[in-house]
């Protein structure tokens, strides 16, 4: 039984894409097989971030209106058998597909694989209809931000509104630092505002960006983001995974001990 | 604890989900602070017919902590805070 996960966001510039890259290539890893497809019809970018952009021939407008077959536009990921790309089309419009040519683009995919995973456009016009039309479960991305959060509200609506059961929250670009400080909104602060189950949080991480320009996902390697990526995939698999420890409310005690530690580094340099 | 409290107001974070509070009321119900003045103006011209209210301390404000239950999920609610003068016969 194949689950249909669309990550999305509301706004543009959270991590919808750096999610779906890692959360895809953590369960190929896992050894599920996996298909992520790019919905952002006009503005693709799944393609870069896997590394996999000089392997398009075909994309997901060419399957839909018949100018190949389905098999034609998916792409093989370079490292992780099992883990496959359908790209978007670049020189189109999210208009030219319907929800209904969504579903039935994903209903022939269910046989084959475990997990197809969409990267939703940011927005809530057509693109992002199109790609929760045949989403089983969304994973809404955010960061602790006031427009993120408030966009982030607007979706989870919109997704109750179209029937989408299963909503779990990934928190990214977490700042210890700034959180330390009372400069930042905790986890618990963002889980209160938008009630919803939390899946992840993704700390700000430097890796992230290095990952990007190399074109490579950084679930699973040695660093904070690659393990919370890794962690919600595990998540995904329905294991119980503790949440890395960070993000917590600003305890006098924090404040305490982030004062002395900051005194002992000061001393030592 | 209060003291505490008084370093955490002013926090950004503090401000943050503050603000967010209240905008994401009004933005679920589609609601603007205009609209909620037309609301109270209205529930107090309904109300004076029967009561004699104090119009100019009253209060309603949408809430999501009132809460009914509909699926386990939280409904946000209207409420109001309508001093009442004198009852009339």
């Amino acid at each position: 039984m194949s689950e249909v996960i669309v990550v999305t966001s509301g706004k543009g510039g959270v991590g919808k894409t750096t999610t779906s890259a890692n959360v895809g290539t953590g369960l190929a890893e896992m050894g599920k097989s996996v298909v992520l497809i790019d919905a952002d019809i006009g503005l693709r970018n799944l393609d870069v971030v896997m590394g996999l952009e000089n392997r398009i021939v075909y994309n997901l407008v060419d399957v839909i209106e018949g100018n190949c077959r389905l098999k034609q536009a998916l792409i093989k990921d370079k490292r992780h058998t099992g883990l496959f790309l359908m790209p978007a089309a670049q020189t189109r419009d999210k208009n030219c597909i319907t929800p209904g040519q969504m579903v039935k683009l994903i209903d022939s995919l269910r046989e084959q694989f475990d997990y197809i995973i969409l990267d939703c456009p940011a927005g809530i016009e057509q693109g992002f209809q199109n790609a929760i039309a045949g989403a089983d479960h969304a994973v809404v991305v955010t960061t602790p931000e006031v427009s993120a959060i408030r966009d982030a509200d607007r979706i989870i609506g919109l997704l109750e509104a179209n029937e989408i059961k299963k909503i779990d929250l990934v928190i990214n670009r977490l700042r210890h630092d700034l959180i330390r400080r009372g400069e930042m909104m905790t986890v618990d602060d963002v889980l209160d505002i938008l009630g919803l189950p939390l899946l992840g949080v993704v700390p700000d991480d430097e890796n992230v960006v290095i990952a990007t320009n190399q074109g490579e996902p950084l679930v699973g390697k040695n660093s904070d983001a690659g393990q919370a990526f890794f962690n919600i995939c595990k998540r995904i698999e329905g294991k119980e995974v503790p949440f890395m420890d960070f993000g917590k409310s600003v305890t006098i005690w924090t404040r305490f001990s982030s004062l002395f530690k900051r005194n002992l580094q000061e001393e030592r340099a | 604890m209060s003291l505490f409290s008084f370093f955490k107001r002013h926090t950004s974070s503090q401000i943050a989900k503050d603000r967010l509070k209240i905008l994401l009321i009004s933005d679920r119900v589609n609601c603007s602070p205009e609209m909620m003045e037309l609301i109270k103006n209205d529930i107090a011209n309904v109300i004076s017919k029967y009561m004699q209210i104090d119009t100019s301390s009253m209060e309603i404000q949408i809430s999501k902590t009132g809460s009914t239950a509909r699926n386990g999920k939280k409904l946000p609610v209207l409420y109001a805070n309508i001093p009442i003068l004198d009852l009339r016969n």
